[in-house]
């Protein structure tokens, strides 16, 4: 069992936690992922390490309650267990001095650009991170974003927040300067890290991005991740998961990663129904 | 007939290979191939000690030439007929520790069976039901004998794999008393027989029980652990203080056939497709939260044990039609006699000489179909077998909305990559010695899969067995010989 040491929602339906894993947090490197289960009969999901801190044997998480498993998991308070938890899983981010470097990540996707920016300041780069969120409160990350880069720019789909638009609203404008990157790392929803490999491609700038499909395993054994990159079957869990953006085959990436639709929908709705039961029947102890 | 044991010493020969072998009752074919409960159903005592009459009690038996770990089956046979089973299973034990499994999945036609003396004229002993039933009788007789264990001797080795390597080998080097730890992966042990081995073939409280046992004789047990991830090689024998690693991690890297579609929703490797149902319960989804495709008809490409698996599974989960698709005949099919007669009285679809070309797109996304060539077989491969050749305009679409792919599977080089010092062939094997599972890393050994690609369980045990022996000298002597290349 690995014990869940603090839980707290750090936007709607987006909690951080730290969990107790003295052998990841000694290992974890930026890039790198956990797979865990959240009780026996769950299934076993990819998330990325957002930090790790080897003396405290620790690693963070930050989780979007989106289907079944993100829902119960964001259910876990501090001091709760989760069944297995296993890693670091997947090859490292390449980290070295580029120069210019834009990290852009939009939703929980900025959770795994932060050790990224780390070692990209690190390694001497001058960094600037693009969040995008759809609305103000789904930023995250913003304060931990601005320790680590020279820049932080927030991008909001309503305007409610920084600037109004996309996060290739915010990158289009660098491209174009005259002091373009040399790097641009996407991490994030799939349409939005497709949408940031157009727009470097015709200016031949390195683009890479993080990619998120379905496992079970992690290592290699089952081959549910693949991928098409450079027109090659790859294994995102252990070739991955990052790749080079201008590579991709996103449309494949999109048809596969929906592959369950029908199923996440029936295992979710069965999982909401079971919760409003059981808070009308706690509800009615409580009469 | 009677099978009292002064009786039985006196049957002739004759006598005793005019006893017919002994069937193993099976579920109905119809019942069964709608559930997931184990096909056999195991000998009762009576007919266990009929089938053991069979016997001619070689002076110089054969059949444990054919078998991999040498276990002693005249002597355990002899045991039945006298109604000695524990006897029986202690004398199994001498030489594999995992006989309940092995009784369940070896190819015994092609070892012990396909030597012993009485299958020259008639059908050969039933030594793999016969070992089944020892296993059964003393795991349900609640009084399993677990080996006396040596003086502890200090020396700590770790053990990389619960598979059926790694298991063999911490059997052994546990009896001899040292300290073993076994680190697995996954959240469950047993390597391929849980996630790999269907529940219909090997039910996984059957496997659970074996576990159990290791436990019980010491052996420290560890999941959700990779090594070359969570920690390395050189950790273990470093900072971890082990004195000797066994590398038993199988060949888990799935081979697909590089034909267009491939990656289409609904194309699974064999791998994916078992491991979602046997380690992950997809079969009891939603109950289970873990997703699989429920299809109408499913093809598997392959002819081995993993393909009977995945075809008979996809029967399981309700297709109508479950086709296996093999470019080869039916006589070069790698899979066991058994698991071919199940699949065959189970309804599922031979298309032999067949050969995938192309998966065909729904337009949507998933497979709708695959596109296939008719073959004849030419001249015998490397692999000693008729080469199989494309008949020209033959072209034929099976329609289909679920695929496996169960071609075989390559060595996983998660852990080789991360041991400096730890060579590997152009497979991406790591080498080590025949006997001694040595490898190019002092105190490092390994067997299974991950040396000989993929092969059976009980190959893996033998090597896993012949490694704990070399280690144990090893760990007493200390004396490290270099191996070639």
């Amino acid at each position: 069992m690995y014990t869940i040491t603090s839980a707290e929602f750090i936007a709607p339906d987006v909690k951080l936690f730290h969990i107790k894993a003295p052998y990841i947090a000694q290992k974890h490197q930026a890039g790198q992922f956990v797979i865990l289960r959240v009780h026996d009969n769950g299934e076993r999901i990819p998330i990325t390490i957002a930090e790790s801190d080897p003396d405290k044997g620790e690693i963070a998480i930050i989780v979007q309650g989106i289907g079944r498993t993100t829902k119960e998991l964001n259910m876990k308070e501090a001091g709760d267990h989760l069944q297995d938890l296993v890693g670091p899983l997947g090859t490292p981010t390449h980290i070295e001095k580029w120069g210019r470097v834009v990290i852009v990540s939009g939703g929980v996707g900025t959770a795994e650009a932060l050790p990224i920016a780390r070692a990209m300041k690190k390694a001497g780069n001058h960094v600037t991170s693009i969040i995008g969120a759809r609305t103000k409160d789904l930023v995250i990350a913003e304060k931990l974003m601005e320790e680590l880069c020279d820049e932080v720019l927030i991008t909001t789909d309503d305007g409610s927040y920084g600037i109004k638009g996309l996060v290739t609203t915010a990158l289009e404008p660098m491209i174009n300067s005259d002091t373009p990157p040399q790097m641009v790392l996407a991490v994030g929803p799939l349409p939005m890290m497709s949408a940031v490999a157009e727009m470097t491609r015709p200016h031949n700038i390195k683009t890479v991005v993080s990619l998120n499909t379905i496992m079970i395993d992690g290592t290699g054994m089952c081959g549910g991740c693949r991928a098409t990159v450079g027109g090659e079957t790859v294994f995102v869990c252990v070739d991955g998961p990052e790749f080079d953006a201008h590579q991709v085959d996103f449309a494949e990436l999109r048809q596969r990663g929906s592959m369950y639709h029908q199923q996440e929908r029936q295992s979710l709705d069965q999982f909401l129904e079971r919760c409003k039961l059981e808070s009308a029947s706690s509800e009615d102890t409580t009469k | 007939m009677s099978t009292e044991p002064n009786k039985a010493n006196t049957l002739t020969p004759k006598e005793r290979m005019r006893i017919p072998r002994q069937d193993m009752p099976e579920q109905d074919p119809n019942v069964r191939n709608r559930n997931f409960d184990e096909v056999n159903l195991g000998f009762d005592a009576d007919t266990a000690v009929q089938e053991g009459l069979r016997c001619l009690q070689c002076k110089k038996p054969l059949c444990i030439d054919g078998c991999p770990v040498k276990i002693k089956i005249p002597e355990f046979i002899q045991l039945i007929v006298e109604r000695d089973f524990p006897g029986a299973a202690a004398k199994i034990k001498e030489d594999n520790s995992l006989p309940a499994v092995c009784g369940r999945v070896c190819p015994q036609e092609t070892q012990c069976e396909a030597t012993c003396v009485v299958g020259n004229r008639f059908r050969p002993v039933a030594i793999g039901h016969l070992e089944r039933f020892v296993a059964d009788h003393e795991r349900e007789s609640g009084k399993v004998q677990l080996p006396k264990k040596a003086k502890a001797t200090g020396k700590k080795v770790a053990i990389v794999g619960s598979g059926p390597a790694g298991l063999a080998c911490a059997t052994d080097l546990v009896q001899w008393g040292h300290e073993v730890t076994v680190y697995e992966a996954l959240h469950e042990y047993g390597g391929v027989l849980v996630y790999g081995i269907p529940e219909f073939r090997l039910p996984k409280k059957i496997l659970g029980a074996e576990i159990d046992n290791l436990r019980n004789m010491g052996v420290n047990f560890v999941k959700n652990f990779i090594i070359g991830k969570t920690m390395t090689v050189d950790e273990l024998m470093g900072q971890e203080g082990y004195d000797a690693v066994f590398v038993g991690t199988g060949a888990g890297l799935p081979w697909f056939m590089n034909i267009p579609g491939e990656n289409l929703n609904g194309v699974y490797s064999a791998n994916e497709f078992l491991t979602r149902v046997n380690l992950m319960k997809a079969n009891n989804f939603p109950q289970s939260d873990t997703p699989i495709k429920i299809a109408d008809t499913v093809v598997v490409f392959g002819g081995g044990n993993t393909a009977m698996d995945a075809v008979r599974t996809a029967k399981r989960l309700g297709a109508e039609r479950a086709i296996i698709v093999y470019r080869r005949s039916e006589e070069e099919m790698p899979a066991r006699d058994e698991e071919i007669k199940h699949a065959k009285e189970e309804g599922i679809e031979f298309m032999l000489l067949t050969a995938p070309t192309k998966m065909l797109d729904d337009g949507k996304g998933w497979v709708k179909g695959v596109e296939c060539l008719k073959m004849e077989l030419g001249e015998p491969d490397q692999s000693g077998r008729r080469r199989p050749m494309p008949i020209e305009g033959s072209e034929f679409t099976i329609d289909a909305d679920l695929a496996v792919v169960a071609i075989g599977n390559g060595s996983n080089p998660l852990l080789a990559k991360t041991t400096p010092g730890l060579k590997i062939n152009r497979w991406g094997n790591i080498i080590a010695d025949a006997e001694t599972g040595r490898t190019s890393k002092k105190g490092v050994f390994a067997g299974g899969d991950i040396v000989t690609g993929g092969a059976t369980v009980i190959l893996a045990m033998g090597a896993g067995r012949q490694a704990a022996a070399a280690m144990h000298e090893y760990l007493e002597t200390g004396e490290w010989v270099e191996i070639d290349g």
